[in-house]
């Protein structure tokens, strides 16, 4: 299971080190997003005073991206490997470089650089500063500084690392076609690879993005998913129970409706693929799906875990 | 006296913000020096990606002694007075006070002698500040203590701080002080990888030779002459010329504290993708120099890099990785190139229709349409063939639409030729592609072939009707459309090639847009707006703006090509002996009428009375003004203005003759009517070249 002899030893290496910094490893949200910041262990995490360290592997769809498996390094469906770091530790460009090494890229013989790119979501009202870091001319993670979450102040910051797992596999194995990588590091008949697992999907997944998504069933799902968002936030305010003299209101539906939130996002995103959704609207589906965001968010820092103590 | 040492040291600060951080943190703290009475003898500032540094050497120990007057109320001023008086000296009673006296009776002076300080004590108070305040135009808060409010924002996290002040001879003393937490002190750190380990600095001097021990060189212009020298070199010693690169330079020398020049190569099969395309993948992308084969100018199949580390492989795995991330770049663009080879410019256009240009000025499709029939107007105009400007026209903005465009914006135009040659056009339509985009700037070549002149006319005229039409014109600084670059752009395009076009009447037709406005006070503004710029551009060449003002407030002056040789004529005229005099004579005259106006409320216009005439002085002025109006008048009319102000240079004898002999106001009102009204005739002949009122000097 050495990280440069097989995909999933090389998920497994990241894994294990930033187990060891204190990081919860956390398994893929279940539900589909476009990048693993979506996931509410980072978004909605993100927010409020208590400390969270956390990582995990996020499929990551974008229907845009699909290339029907042609394309050797561009895909729909692609890992995103996610640590965030409640407050920011100070030392976090270090576990950074620490964990390339961990994952066999030696900062004695390659180029590691942070060059500067600061982040922004619209969808997510999000934005912070950071880099992309690179590996001998090689964009292989982000690093960010969240400023702000959902239209939310971070107080305090976190720190967030992306890693792209299939480029930064791809460039420790040496290979450059992405489905020529070696998946389980076995050899031979055995042997395992990235297309072998994932090739007929990008296929097949292209062929439903850019041609046949049904588009009128997606923009009834895109309003049911904003209607319910918006019901389940206005049905889980309350007073305070722990202090009901307060006028702090809690919230006890974040969660739920923040999954309506990603699911909007997600249909938006393969409305746009399929090309029917116009310039103009765009924007309004892009402020759309921020204005769930920001709710959630505001809803999610009147709750148990992200509230003050 | 001592110096001072200064480093912020923190994660790693965006390339381009490094050269002015650098110069806000020298500027902030020597203004805050000086302002304290601290005068030092130098400073200079230094950045890299994780620091910034300053030096500032020669600041006097302590701060001169500050003594100051202060005025009080008058001696026997109400009470309340002089207790605010005491108040704010710090005196403890009045007693302490001077009493002086003045016209205005005597009053209280009190004498504050403000103790002077030592600089290390204003400096460690002045620091903090400026840290807190330094004018990053983005800049962020970190870690733990970004939990409270008004923790430090830096453009990334800020670790350390070392400040030093001290003599050259003795170990300098640290600036106590600490924002946010952080202590200064005078500890730094070494290169990323190479000697990430603590140092211990004390003055300038040893910091830098201790960094540079640390694999850190300081100062980026040094960075830059080591990147520039060494990428020479290494494509000299491979038979290449490097291809210089001002900007990419300051960028590269900003990502590096220690650099390392390498070259790698790729595929000569990409070398089939245009020059300029495998350049901006490089560049852009990979932020690499390119090189060319000195014989033929072409690129090469190399490309040179700047790596932060000397590797402990001499940089084999470096070359390896970027020549991988190079080849897939270039893949793509290949592929780009190719599949934009495959769509014909023409079928690209219907897109256009979905997409806005403005807001209140429709869709692109529109604007290019008016664009096409704009330019077949001015074609004839400017020597052009028609169908071939419509068609350039037609296909000018194509290739916006295009891949490789979309990738690389900066290839607009360019892209478009290569696509159109690819598919027959001619060479002319082909052009106009890439030409109609310029003159870009003062320092970029206007173009000369008739079919990119048309289309670049066309192309700047309707963006300024159509902005002047809807009301978006440039206010003081903010000019969001480059409507000043576009008014410039038509201008250069008239002037250098010669060309004679009424400029109110293509204004006008440009007008066939969707927006209503004044039809006839519109280019009338419009004009207005170019002869600023026109003015602007002269002034910039160093012709006399009043004269642009002299020519344009005659009147009816819209074609600008004859409006800069009027200027260019009226200048030499204005240079030389008979001009000076004529518009000395003229102003004169004109002087002497506008008091004569206003004495008698009227003004004096009409011919005069030959037979009012009594000194010979007067019969020869009104003789040499009825010749030289006639004669500038047909020199004008025949466009030749260096004859028409030699024809009013022959005023001059008559002008100054008459000022010598005649009298103006003669006792005979009758005859200083007359004499006003010849005056007034030199004024009105020189309108023949000229408003000369509007001449300065």
């Amino acid at each position: 299971m050495r990280p440069e002899r097989s995909f999933q030893g090389f998920i497994l290496a990241l894994q294990r080190f930033w187990a060891e910094q204190g990081c919860v490893i956390l398994q893929p949200y279940d539900m589909e997003m476009g990048a693993g910041t979506f996931h509410p262990a980072t978004t909605l995490r993100a927010l409020g005073p208590k400390p969270w360290n956390a990582a995990y592997v996020q499929p990551s769809r974008r229907p845009k991206d699909g290339r029907y498996g042609e394309n050797p390094n561009r895909m729909q469906h692609y890992y995103q490997f996610q640590v965030i770091m409640k407050p920011s530790p100070p030392n976090l460009q270090e576990l950074y470089l620490k964990s390339l090494a961990a994952i066999g890229i030696d900062s004695a013989v390659h180029d590691i650089r942070f060059v500067e790119d600061d982040w922004e979501s619209p969808t997510l009202g999000a934005w912070g500063l950071g880099w992309e870091c690179w590996c001998d001319g090689m964009e292989v993670s982000q690093f960010t500084y969240f400023q702000q979450v959902a239209g939310v102040e971070c107080a305090p910051v976190a720190g967030e690392l992306t890693y792209g797992l299939e480029r930064l596999a791809m460039y420790v194995q040496g290979v450059d076609r992405v489905y020529d990588l070696n998946f389980n590091g076995r050899e031979g008949a055995e042997k395992v690879t990235y297309g072998d697992v994932f090739l007929q999907a990008e296929q097949e997944y292209s062929r439903h993005n850019f041609e046949y998504a049904d588009t009128a069933m997606l923009f009834e799902q895109f309003r049911m998913a904003e209607d319910a968002c918006k019901k389940y936030l206005a049905a889980g305010w309350q007073e305070n129970s722990k202090n009901p003299s307060s006028n702090q209101k809690e919230h006890l539906m974040a969660l739920p409706a923040y999954d309506q939130c990603i699911k909007a996002s997600h249909v938006f995103n393969l409305l746009d693929a399929r090309g029917v959704i116009s310039v103009t609207e765009r924007q309004s589906y892009i402020m759309r799906v921020r204005e769930l965001a920001k709710a959630c968010g505001e809803a999610w820092v009147h709750t148990e875990a992200g509230r003050a103590v | 006296m001592p110096d001072l040492l200064l480093e912020l040291f923190s994660e790693e600060i965006p390339a381009r913000m490094q050269a002015k951080a650098a110069d806000d943190l020298r500027r902030m703290v020597t203004d805050k020096l000086v302002a304290e009475g601290l005068v030092y003898e130098g400073a200079k500032a230094f950045a890299t990606p994780r620091r910034l540094a300053l030096t500032v050497h020669g600041i006097p120990t302590r701060q001169p002694d500050l003594k100051e007057e202060r005025r009080g109320p008058r001696v026997g001023g109400p009470e309340p007075a002089i207790q605010g008086f005491l108040k704010a000296t710090g005196l403890a009673s009045i007693s302490e006070a001077k009493i002086q006296s003045d016209k205005k009776g005597d009053f209280y002076i009190a004498l504050i002698e403000k103790p002077s300080r030592p600089a290390i004590d204003v400096i460690a108070e002045m620091l903090p500040v400026i840290i807190r305040t330094f004018p990053w135009p983005k800049s962020m808060r970190w870690g733990a203590r970004s939990a409270k409010s008004g923790s430090l924002t830096w453009v990334r996290p800020l670790h350390a701080i070392t400040a030093t002040f001290g003599l050259e001879t003795e170990e300098p003393d640290v600036v106590k002080f600490a924002v946010d937490g952080i202590e200064a002190g005078q500890t730094t750190y070494g290169h990323r990888f190479m000697a990430p380990g603590p140092i211990s600095v004390r003055r300038f001097e040893d910091y830098e030779a201790k960094l540079l021990d640390a694999k850190v060189v300081v100062d980026p212009e040094r960075r830059k002459d080591a990147i520039l020298t060494d990428a020479k070199q290494l494509a000299f010693a491979q038979g290449y010329e490097l291809v210089e690169d001002q900007v990419l330079l300051d960028e590269v020398s900003g990502l590096v504290e220690w650099p390392v020049v390498l070259m790698g190569s790729f595929d000569k099969e990409f070398l089939s993708i245009p020059d300029e395309v495998i350049r901006a993948t490089i560049r852009n992308n990979q932020k690499c120099f390119v090189v060319r084969d000195p014989k033929t100018g072409k690129l090469a199949n190399k490309f040179i890099l700047t790596a932060n580390i000397e590797a402990s492989d001499d940089g084999k795995t470096i070359i390896g990785g970027n020549e991988r991330v190079i080849r897939a770049r270039l893949s793509d663009a290949k592929f780009f190139y190719e599949t934009d080879l495959k769509t014909k410019l023409e079928s690209r256009l219907p897109k256009f229709e979905q997409i806005v240009f403005h807001e209140k000025l429709g869709t692109q499709a529109g604007r290019i349409k008016r664009i096409e029939r704009l330019a077949a107007e001015i074609a004839p105009l400017v020597g052009a063939d028609v169908e071939k400007t419509k068609r350039a026209a037609r296909l000018a903005k194509a290739d916006l639409l295009t891949e490789v465009v979309g990738e690389f914006p900066e290839l607009q135009g360019l892209m478009g030729k290569y696509y159109a040659l690819a598919q027959g056009e001619d060479a002319s339509v082909a052009a106009a592609s890439e030409e109609h985009w310029k003159p870009q700037g003062p320092t970029d070549r206007a173009p000369t072939d008739p079919v990119s002149v048309a289309v670049a006319l066309a192309d700047k005229l309707d963006t300024l009707v159509g902005f002047w039409a809807i009301d978006e014109k440039p206010t003081g600084s903010k000019d969001p459309y480059a409507l000043r670059r576009a008014a410039l752009g038509v201008i250069r395009l008239i002037v250098e090639n010669a060309l004679r076009l009424p400029i109110l009447n293509t204004a006008k037709s440009a007008l066939g847009l969707p927006a209503k406005a004044d039809a006839d006070a519109l280019p009338n503004d419009l004009l207005a707006f170019f002869a600023d710029r026109l003015k602007v551009q002269l002034r910039d060449q160093g012709a006399r703006h009043d004269l642009v003002d002299a020519v344009f407030s005659l009147g009816g002056q819209d074609d600008l090509l004859l409006v800069v040789r009027r200027v260019e004529a009226l200048g030499k005229f204005l240079d030389s002996d008979d001009g000076k005099n004529l518009l000395a004579g003229t102003k004169r005259a004109s002087n002497i009428l506008a008091i004569e106006e206003k004495r008698d409320k009227r003004t004096f216009d009409g011919a005069p009375d030959a037979a009012l005439y009594k000194l010979d002085e007067e019969k020869a002025l009104a003789k040499a003004i009825a010749e030289a109006k006639s004669e500038a008048s047909a020199a004008v009319a025949k466009e030749d203005f260096a004859a028409a102000m030699s024809a009013m240079a022959k005023l001059r004898p008559a002008v100054d003759a008459f000022f010598d002999k005649v009298k103006v106001n003669d006792d005979d009102p009758k005859v200083r009517e007359n004499r006003l009204k010849l005056l007034n005739e030199i004024r009105a002949a020189t309108r023949a070249v000229a408003d000369f009122s509007r001449i300065e000097g």
